[in-house]
């Protein structure tokens, strides 16, 4: 038996968790300070500054650009879709021959730039100029903008087919057997037990790839395009005035937090069975 | 008064230069050193380079006559910015997350605007943001101090700065949800210990961070490597503005897009490996006997 011989001494408590005023306060209070500052000057800068001329000049020509990105975006995104079933059940596929050549492609596709493949189609593609002629083709290949939709889309269906293959996939087996059990056909199956289900799943990586897109497009202005990057480059080149890199960014915030709030509403709706 | 901030600017050059002068040297020994070391190592155009080996009469001939050690370089300073990129990003990725995932509302805010602005905006206007802005900030910073030519600012400095403000905007939300997935017991179990704060996070929190957010920041890490062929568009003779003026001279544009493809797939394969080496390093307390 052993007895106690000394007590011991009184620790101090842990930490509490809220203070009255912190360190942490003053530093967040220091950062939000950084922000108001930073985004009421530039409010101030770009009122104080603000000429009608040059909006008139190229206001109207950004939001023309604005229009073209989203159809440049909106149309490879569908067509990227539609492009993106074969290759999601080629790469489910039990033949190891066609699921080795879908990986290849979405494995192309996903490890070099999109700005790159841009290039290559464009530029890469173009260099075969007589070959396409012959084709009769050179209309789709001399234009820069059906180049960068054809890239676009290639490039949005290799990741649309890896987020549709992981949301198939993530629909349990059970599912399909006990369609099977209920004597229902291969293609109800799909479209009214799989794909329900795995909708679910892909809308948030959908989402993310919708706002990836939108992003991604400015790089079109390089090969010539005149998206709202592309107008917003003409305008900086006439004028210097750095307002108009300004004038572009909000434009491009507006439209990427509309997408991202018209999602968190749409993916609320559908999973709104499953909240408590 | 101008002569004599110019004077103090000349005195204050002249205090600093030997402080250059020894920088200089250190920087040139070191090079002297490592310059035999890796273009003998050279992949592409050392003596066993790729180049060197197959190509060494085609237009990817390494020297005058070729254009392999222009690709080879620009497939370097495409590597080396995406290297230089990722502690800035890291760094400051970690802190905006601590900054958002702290109890402390305006904290909170800081962080997550920074992400909005940062993960709204496309990469490319980023770029050009930074590229546009830093020298007028700087213009204006260095103006009391008596300097009064326009700044320039370096195109690989100015798309670090900007592909890792980006990076660290996406990797606040990688790191953001690893903190959510360690439990509060954890950082009750450092107090219990008497550790520290700054100890229960190096000791406790960041080994259990790591292991939870890489995969995701090995997703970020690819994206970062393609963004890094952005820069090319602000002049930074990287691996795709190489291969466009080896693709405008030669007329072969197919050929030297489609290498720099490969290339590019190459640094993918390579990082790739390294993960999951580092994975797999990450893991080994995991692992059941």
């Amino acid at each position: 038996m052993s007895i106690a011989e000394t007590i011991i001494p009184p620790q101090a408590p842990p930490p509490l968790g809220l203070k009255a005023f912190t360190a942490k306060r003053l530093t967040g209070i220091i950062f939000v300070g950084i922000w108001l500052a930073l985004f009421v000057g530039l409010a101030v800068w770009m009122v104080a500054d603000f000429s009608g001329e040059k909006f008139a000049k190229y206001g109207l020509r950004m939001l023309l650009g604005l229009g073209l990105t989203l159809k440049l975006v909106g149309t490879s995104l569908i067509l990227g879709a539609i492009l993106s079933l074969p290759i999601a059940f080629a790469r489910m596929s039990k033949s190891s021959a066609v699921s080795s050549i879908a990986y290849a492609y979405v494995y192309l596709f996903r490890g070099t730039p999109l700005i790159m493949q841009v290039f290559l189609i464009y530029y890469g593609l173009g260099s075969f100029k007589h070959a396409f002629e012959t084709v009769g083709l050179w209309w789709f290949f001399k234009d820069a903008y059906s180049c960068a939709l054809l890239a676009f889309v290639l490039n949005t269906a290799a990741y649309q087919a890896e987020i549709l293959r992981g949301a198939i996939l993530s629909v349990p087996r059970g599912q399909t057997e006990a369609a099977k059990a209920l004597g229902i056909h291969a293609v109800p199956t799909f479209l009214k037990v799989i794909l329900p289900q795995a909708i679910m799943v892909a809308l948030r990586p959908y989402g993310n790839e919708i706002i990836l897109m939108v992003k991604g497009s400015a790089i079109v202005s390089i090969v010539t395009v005149f998206d709202l990057m592309g107008e917003t480059k003409y305008a900086y080149s006439r004028t210097f005035d750095f307002q108009i890199y300004l004038w572009a960014a909000i434009l491009y915030l507006a439209v990427v937090e509309l997408l991202r709030n018209v999602w968190n509403a749409l993916e609320r709706r559908l999973t709104r069975h499953l909240k408590r | 008064m101008e002569s004599e901030v110019a004077v103090a600017a000349e005195t204050d050059a002249s205090f600093l230069a030997p402080l250059w002068g020894a920088l200089d040297s250190i920087v040139g020994a070191i090079w002297a050193v490592l310059h035999p070391i890796l273009t003998t190592i050279d992949p592409l155009c050392g003596p066993v380079g790729i180049f060197k080996l197959f190509f060494s009469n085609g237009v990817l001939a390494c020297g005058d006559t070729g254009w392999g050690d222009d690709v080879a370089s620009g497939f370097y300073v495409t590597a080396i910015l995406a290297i230089c990129t990722l502690p800035l990003g890291l760094v400051i990725g970690f802190f905006v997350a601590l900054a958002k995932q702290s109890d402390e509302p305006f904290l909170r805010a800081a962080g997550d605007i920074y992400t909005t602005i940062f993960r709204g905006l496309p990469e490319l206007l980023t770029l050009f943001i930074f590229y546009f802005s830093l020298p007028l900030i700087l213009e204006q910073a260095l103006r009391p101090f008596g300097r009064t030519e326009p700044v320039s600012i370096n195109p690989f400095v100015a798309g670090m700065i900007a592909i890792g403000v980006v990076f660290s905007a996406y990797c606040s939300e990688v790191l953001q949800s690893a903190f959510k997935a360690i439990p509060h017991g954890q950082y009750e179990g450092g107090d219990a210990l008497g550790l520290h704060r700054g100890q229960t996070m190096r000791l406790v929190i960041i080994p259990q961070l790591i292991r939870i957010a890489l995969p995701g920041l090995g997703n970020l890490w690819m994206t970062l490597l393609k963004d890094t062929a952005l820069v090319s568009a602000i002049g930074l003779p990287d691996i795709l503005r190489q291969s466009s003026i080896a693709a405008k001279v030669t007329k072969q544009a197919f050929f030297f897009y489609s290498l720099s493809c490969i290339l590019f797939l190459v640094l993918a394969m390579l990082s790739s490996f390294v993960f999951s080496w580092i994975e797999t390093k990450a893991r080994r307390a995991e692992v059941r006997h």
